[in-house]
C-alpha cells in the first residue's frame, strides 16, 4: 500500500463505479422488497379516504364505531368506471385500476376545458372517471366520487359522497391539499366537514347550487338548505371548494351520470 | 485528532450543537416541527442517515479520491435517504405523507454532509458513527423542543392528544396560527440560541467590529 495513489485515475474510476454499484443495489433492494407493503398502504389509504368522505369511518381511527375495519366496510362498495360525457357506466374498463388524475393528463383520454367551463381550474378533465357505489336493498345508498379543484396554493384532491337520493351530500373530505395550516387547512377540520352532511346539492332546475357563505340564511329558509359555512380567513380556499363541488356535480362532471341514475331509479 | 468517544457523542448536544452553534440544518427544523409525531419520525430518520453515512464514509475514507469525495459522500447519503423514505412509506404511511418532501430533503441537510466531510473523512469508523449519532441527537433535541412549543400553542395538542382545548373545538384556548407557520420556528430557535449562550457564554462569538463611540456629537448639534 506504500505506493497506493488514491488520486490516480484508476482508483477514481474504481471508487466511483464501486460506490454507485453498492448504492444502487441497496436502493433497488429496498424498493423492491418494500413495494408490496407500500402498495397495500396506498390502497388502504384510498379506501379510508372514500369511507371517511361517506361518513362511515371516524377521522382519527381506522375502525368504525361498530368495530368493523376498513376492508370490511369497503367491501360494501363497488368501483365502477363512468363515462363523464354520456353519464353511462363503462364496463370494459377495470375501475379498480383506473386513475382519473393520470387520465386527465393524457390528451387521448381527456378534454381541455376553456376558461368559462373550468370553474374548478383543473385544466383538463378525464373522459372516464370512477365512482364508488354502495347498493342496498332499495337501490343506491351511497355514491362516492373523486373531486378536485384549485384552492389558494394548489389543487385540493378529495372525495364527495352523496346519499341514496342523489341530491343530499353525505360528506366531503380532502386527502391532499396545500392550503395554509390553520386557515385554508381547516378544510380538514371535522367540525367544518360535519357542516356538509345533509346539505342539498341541486336546485329546482337541477343545477348544482352549493353555496359557501359568511353568515347563514335563517334556518328553514329555502336558501339555507344549500349553504355551508365559509372558512374564516380563507376566501380563496372557500371559493375553490365551492367551485370544485359545483363543477364535479355539474354538466361537465358527474352531472349527466347522476341524472341518468335518477331517471333510472 | 483523537477525541474521547464520550465527548464525540455528547459534545454536539449542547456544547457544539449543530443547530444552535453551527446553525446548520435550519430548513427542516422550520418545516417539520408543526407536530410532534412528524418531528420524532424526522429525528429518527436523520439519526439513522447521519450515523450510517458517517460510518460508511469513514470505512472507505482512505480510498475516496480527493477530487470526487463530495460526490461519493452525496451518493452514499442520497442512497440512505431513499432507503429511509421507502421504509417510511411501507411502515408509517400516514406520517410519510405528512413529511412528504422533507424526508427526501435530508439529502440536502447540511448536518449530514457537514459531518461526513468534516469528521468522517479523518476519523475511524466507530468514532465517526458516534459523531454522526451525537450530532443528529443535538439536532433532534432542538427539533423536539421546538415542536414541544409549536404543537401545543399552535394546535392545542401534543402527539395528537388535546391538552389546550382550542376555541375551534369548543374550548377556551384561541390557537395561535403564527406558530403553525414556518417563521415561528425561527423565533423559537433564536430564543434557544440565546438561552444556550446565556448558559454557556463561551459560545458567544466575538463581535467582528466595534462601533466607535461618537466623539463629535457637538458638531451634530
Amino acid at each position: 500500500m506504500s505506493n497506493f495513489n488514491k488520486d490516480g485515475l484508476g482508483n477514481i474510476l474504481f471508487v466511483a463505479i464501486a460506490v454507485c454499484l453498492v448504492c444502487s443495489i441497496v436502493v433497488s433492494g429496498a424498493a423492491v422488497a418494500l413495494k408490496p407493503a407500500q402498495m397495500k398502504n396506498r390502497e388502504l389509504d384510498q379506501k379510508q379516504n372514500i369511507l371517511r368522505a361517506a361518513g362511515m369511518l371516524p377521522a382519527d381511527s381506522n375502525v368504525a364505531a361498530d368495530g368493523r375495519g376498513v376492508e370490511e366496510l369497503f367491501a360494501a362498495f363497488t368501483a365502477r368506471a363512468v363515462d363523464l360525457d354520456s353519464g353511462e357506466y363503462v364496463d370494459d374498463v377495470d375501475a379498480s385500476s383506473l386513475d382519473p388524475i393520470r387520465a386527465a393528463k393524457d390528451p387521448a383520454a381527456s378534454r381541455a376545458l376553456d376558461d368559462a367551463e373550468d370553474i374548478a381550474t383543473i385544466g383538463r378533465r378525464e373522459n372516464v372517471s370512477v365512482v364508488y357505489v354502495m347498493e342496498g336493498e332499495g337501490g343506491i345508498e351511497k355514491l362516492v366520487m373523486p373531486v378536485r379543484g384549485y384552492g389558494l396554493w394548489g389543487t385540493l384532491l378529495g372525495y364527495l359522497a352523496l346519499d341514496g337520493d342523489l341530491e343530499t351530500i353525505s360528506g366531503l373530505g380532502f386527502y391532499d391539499h396545500k392550503e395554509t395550516p390553520g386557515l385554508g387547512g381547516e378544510v380538514d377540520n371535522p367540525k367544518w366537514k360535519a357542516g356538509w352532511v345533509g346539505v342539498r346539492l341541486y336546485d329546482d332546475d337541477h343545477q348544482p347550487a352549493v353555496d359557501l357563505v359568511k353568515g347563514r340564511s335563517a334556518a328553514g329558509s329555502p336558501a339555507a338548505a344549500y349553504e355551508v359555512d365559509a372558512l374564516s380567513g380563507a376566501t380563496f380556499t372557500t371559493r375553490g371548494v365551492e367551485n370544485l363541488v359545483n363543477f364535479w356535480t355539474g354538466e361537465l362532471g358527474f352531472g349527466p351520470f347522476i341524472k341518468n341514475l335518477r331517471a333510472g331509479a | 485528532m483523537s477525541a474521547a468517544p464520550k465527548e464525540v457523542l455528547v459534545d454536539p448536544i449542547f456544547n457544539n450543537n449543530p443547530i444552535a452553534l453551527q446553525v446548520l440544518g435550519i430548513c427542516s427544523a422550520l418545516a417539520v416541527t408543526i407536530s410532534m409525531s412528524t418531528t420524532l419520525v424526522m429525528c429518527a430518520a436523520v439519526i439513522f442517515v447521519t450515523t450510517m453515512s458517517n460510518l460508511a464514509v469513514s470505512l472507505i475514507r482512505t480510498r475516496i479520491p480527493t477530487n470526487i469525495r463530495i460526490i461519493v459522500q452525496m451518493t452514499i447519503i442520497a442512497s440512505l435517504v431513499i432507503v429511509v423514505d421507502q421504509v417510511l412509506k411501507a411502515v408509517a404511511y400516514d406520517i410519510s405523507k405528512s413529511l412528504s418532501v422533507f424526508v427526501g430533503l435530508i439529502i440536502t441537510n447540511c448536518i449530514v454532509m457537514g459531518r461526513a466531510e468534516a469528521f468522517a473523512m479523518q476519523n475511524g469508523p466507530l468514532l465517526s458513527a458516534l459523531d454522526g449519532f451525537g450530532n443528529a441527537l443535538g439536532y433532534s433535541v432542538i427539533l423536539i423542543a421546538v415542536a414541544f412549543i409549536r404543537e401545543p400553542l399552535g394546535s392545542g395538542t401534543i402527539l395528537g392528544f388535546e391538552i389546550l382545548p382550542t376555541t375551534a373545538n369548543g374550548g377556551w384556548y384561541p390557537a395561535n396560527g403564527m406558530l403553525l407557520l414556518s417563521p415561528s420556528a425561527f423565533f423559537i430557535i433564536g430564543m434557544f440560541i440565546w438561552a444556550i449562550r446565556a448558559w454557556k457564554p463561551e459560545q458567544v462569538e466575538e463581535a467582528e467590529f466595534e462601533i466607535a463611540s461618537n466623539v463629535q456629537y457637538r458638531e451634530a448639534m
